[in-house]
This record gives structure tokens, C-alpha cells and sequence, in this order.
């Protein structure tokens, strides 16, 4: 139990978004209206999933600097529920703009830039998938992590800022904070929500990582 | 014949007043109408926390399962 504090954590964290989420007062904003409590989910989608993405090349870069097979594992398990996330966010994402902007795929710089960039993580799971040789695998696939999480900023945090985006914070369009559109309120549920959408991908991908271990277990004692 | 219309009287009224008691009673206290409220967001609010505890319920039974085959693991070695 004393271990697994942070699991628990994480389920009062989101479950007090949802409920502080629907219930709490927002902003009275024209086109967005109740739609800008998408901000507890939606948007935490992304920011979860980058946070993960940055303990996957942090792994990567552990992994490359001693080769201890333990850190590609973390890395390749922390792409596969930030790739979760990612679906979700371009999911909800598209719902969200339908009604908001009009169209689910208005060509908007941020949405075909994270599109590229989620392909930059499935060539990652392909490349994995393609060397059997595992201390190869696991180098090659831990400096292609490094690259894809770099490109993976540019195209959905540096591009995006130079043209016009309808995102906020992109370009012409100023960012939540500093339009105010959001008050101290949705904070006070924005960032739990973060804090606990992020603990239960990392709770997700630690059982990915401890269902791989028994995994090699198994095999080694087959062999 | 008096005692008898007394008793009358008396049940009658009693009945009229436990009416308009229940009458009153049935407009000023409300009770757990927060789920029936015209938004009916409370609903929404419910759904979604089930349909989460849910998944999570999931998850602890996944969790513990892995946990079992662990020590089981330990215990081969």
C-alpha cells in the first residue's frame, strides 16, 4: 500500500476534475461557451503525453549512457500510452473544433503538425519491431527517440507559433493565460487534471513494463 | 350523540390538517434533488466518474494480477 500511494493520487486527482470539472464556474465565453471545460480533458490529453514523452528520451539518453537494457524498456513503454494519450487528444481534439471552428480537420498548423509528429512515434514502434537483435534494437531505437521527441517539439510547439494557428498561443492568437480566458478557477482544475492524467499513464506504463519483465523471465527460463 | 360529533369533528379535522401538511411539507423541504435539477448535469457528473472508476477498477485488477504472477516468479527462482 505505502507503495502505491500515487495510484491513488491519480484516481482522486482526475476524478476531482471531472466532478470540479462539470461543476465549478468557467468563463463566459462567446463560440466556446461550456465548451471551454474541454480545457480539463482535451488539453490535458497533450500535456500528459508530453510529459511522458520526455521520460521516454530521458530513458533513451539513460539508456545510451551505460546500455542498461531496463531504461529502453521505460522508454519504449512510456511511447506506447503517450501514444494512447495522442489518439485521444486528436479524438477529442477533432470533436472539439467541429463545433468550435466548424470543421474536425480545419487545416490548422498544430493539428497537421502533431499529425506528422504522431507518425515520427509510430515509425518509432515500427522500428523497434523491425530489429531482432535486442542490444541493437534497443540503441538504434533510443536515438531515433531522440530525434522524433525534438522533431516532436518543432512540429507541434515551434511551427505552429511562427504562422496563424486558431490554437491559443499560436502565432496572432494569444495564449489561454494571456487572454485571460482562463481564470484562477479553471487552474485550480486544470493542473490536477494534468498531475493526474499523468500519473495514470505512468500507472498504465509501469505495468507494461513489469508485464515485460515477467515476459523475460518466462523466455529466459524456457531457453 | 355529542361524543360523537365530537370524535367527528376531530378526525376530519386531523385528516385536513395532515393534507394540508403534506401539502406544505411537499413544498418547502426538497430532498435529494440535486440529480433532478432542470440541468440534470449531476447526471453527466455521475456517468462520467462511474465509467472512470470503472476503468480504474480495471486497472487494480490488472495491477494485482501482474503483482501475483511476480511473487509467484520470486518464489520459482
Amino acid at each position: 500500500m505505502k507503495k502505491n500511494w500515487w495510484k491513488i493520487a491519480a484516481v482522486v486527482l482526475v476524478l476531482y476534475s471531472i466532478i470540479a470539472g462539470f461543476l465549478l464556474k468557467v468563463p463566459v465565453l462567446p463560440i466556446l461557451h461550456e465548451t471551454i471545460r474541454n480545457l480539463y480533458f482535451h488539453v490535458t490529453m497533450w500535456f500528459s503525453m508530453i510529459i511522458l514523452l520526455f521520460v521516454s528520451v530521458w530513458n533513451s539518453v539513460r539508456y545510451l549512457s551505460g546500455f542498461n537494457s531496463k531504461y529502453d524498456i521505460v522508454a519504449k513503454e512510456a511511447v506506447h500510452i503517450s501514444i494512447v494519450f495522442g489518439l485521444c487528444g486528436l479524438a477529442t481534439g477533432m470533436l472539439w473544433a467541429n463545433y468550435t471552428w466548424g470543421e474536425p480537420w480545419p487545416n490548422d498548423p498544430k493539428l497537421n503538425g502533431v499529425a506528422i509528429a504522431m507518425l515520427f512515434y509510430f515509425a518509432y514502434l515500427v522500428l523497434r519491431n523491425s530489429i531482432d537483435e535486442e542490444q541493437k534494437r534497443a540503441r538504434i531505437a533510443a536515438i531515433y527517440n531522440i530525434f522524433a521527441f525534438v522533431m516532436f517539439i518543432v512540429f507541434t510547439m515551434i511551427l505552429p507559433r511562427m504562422t496563424d494557428s486558431l490554437h491559443p498561443g499560436n502565432g496572432g492568437n494569444p495564449g489561454f493565460g494571456k487572454y485571460e480566458d482562463i481564470d484562477n478557477n479553471m487552474r485550480m482544475v486544470f493542473y490536477p487534471a494534468i498531475i493526474g492524467w499523468t500519473l495514470i499513464g505512468t500507472w498504465i506504463m509501469q505495468l507494461g513494463i513489469r508485464y515485460h519483465k515477467l515476459n523475460t523471465i518466462i523466455h529466459s527460463n524456457k531457453n | 350523540m355529542n361524543k360523537y360529533k365530537i370524535t367527528f369533528l376531530t378526525t376530519i379535522l386531523g385528516l385536513l390538517s395532515a393534507v394540508a401538511y403534506s401539502q406544505e411539507a411537499q413544498q418547502q423541504v426538497e430532498m435529494a434533488d440535486a440529480m433532478r435539477q432542470s440541468g440534470k448535469i449531476y447526471v453527466v457528473v455521475a456517468v462520467l466518474c462511474i465509467v472512470f472508476l470503472g476503468i480504474v477498477a480495471y486497472l487494480i485488477s490488472i495491477d494485482r494480477k501482474v503483482s501475483r504472477l511476480e511473487s509467484k516468479m520470486k518464489d520459482n527462482k
